[in-house]
């Protein structure tokens, strides 16, 4: 038990620090890198709690895919102004206010809720890991029509960022 | 393990991730910070998954990873378009639309 505390604090502290980086570092490709521990700090979580089908396509996607999406896009729009973001300070006090009383406000709200509420207090003799046959068999029985859906969205998604990027022949 | 260690360090994220939205101008990191947002929102659906043994809370975070994945493709080829046009990614310049 204590050793699950232990690996979900090195963890979280970890995931914590970089997320920090990747708002407040002045180089975006560092912002990239950082945002790749955060993603990896979030998959590391979910096979914590037992969501080995998630972890692993939290890496496979945002790791794999996303990250790579993330690095194309900043080679691709690569400017001086990266490296030069002082002029944004007249937003940055508004904006660690709102973030600060947003924080404190979903603090409270859940120390009141959840103060002592054990993550595996609904079964006796602990969790059990949700397996991936389990999501897959709720996966295609239940949300079969929003899975299809999805599969539809990114379709749309995909033409339309081809359409959106794409140049315009002879313009 | 405490649900509530999952909860705080999704909230703690999330506004991470707000700070972000608000505070910097690059379109690219904007939309780097809308990830560290639906991350966290990720971690809260898991961790109530895991809470009540269900698998849903799982279902709901794979739906919106692959939202989120349609969304940065979307994304990034509009800030490539603006990129494109204007030679800058600095959001405060995109105020075409402003009385």
């Amino acid at each position: 038990m204590i050793a699950e505390h232990v690996a979900f604090g090195i963890i979280a502290a970890v995931m914590v620090a970089s997320a920090l980086r990747v708002v407040t570092t002045r180089d975006i490709m560092h912002a990239a890198l950082y945002l790749v521990i955060v993603l990896a700090g979030v998959a590391a979580l979910f096979l914590l709690v037992g969501a080995e089908f998630t972890g692993i396509t939290q890496v496979l996607i945002y790791i794999g895919a996303v990250i790579v999406l993330f690095l194309f896009g900043i080679m691709l729009t690569r400017t001086d102004f990266d490296q030069d973001e002082e002029t944004d300070h007249k937003r940055k006090f508004p904006a660690i206010l709102t973030a600060l009383l947003l924080l404190a406000v979903m603090i409270g709200a859940l120390v009141d809720r959840f103060e002592d509420v054990k993550l595996d207090a609904n079964l006796p003799g602990g969790q059990t890991p949700q397996t991936t046959a389990q999501v897959s068999d709720e996966l295609f029985s239940q949300y079969i029509v929003p899975f299809e859906a999805v599969s539809v969205l990114l379709l749309a998604a995909l033409i339309g960022a081809i359409v959106i990027a794409r140049r315009e022949e002879g313009g | 393990m405490y649900l509530n260690e999952m909860l705080l360090l999704g909230a703690v994220l999330f506004c991470i991730g707000v700070y972000g939205v608000l505070a910097r101008r690059n379109g690219v990191l904007v939309l780097m910070s809308i990830e560290l947002i639906l991350n966290a929102v990720n971690i809260n659906l898991v961790a109530f998954g895991a809470f009540h043994d269900t698998v849903q809370g799982q279902i709901f975070a794979l739906f919106v990873i692959t939202v989120a994945a349609a969304e940065v493709g979307i994304g990034l080829a509009i800030v490539l378009l603006l990129y494109r046009n204007r030679r800058s990614i600095d959001l405060d310049q995109v105020d075409l639309m402003k009385g």
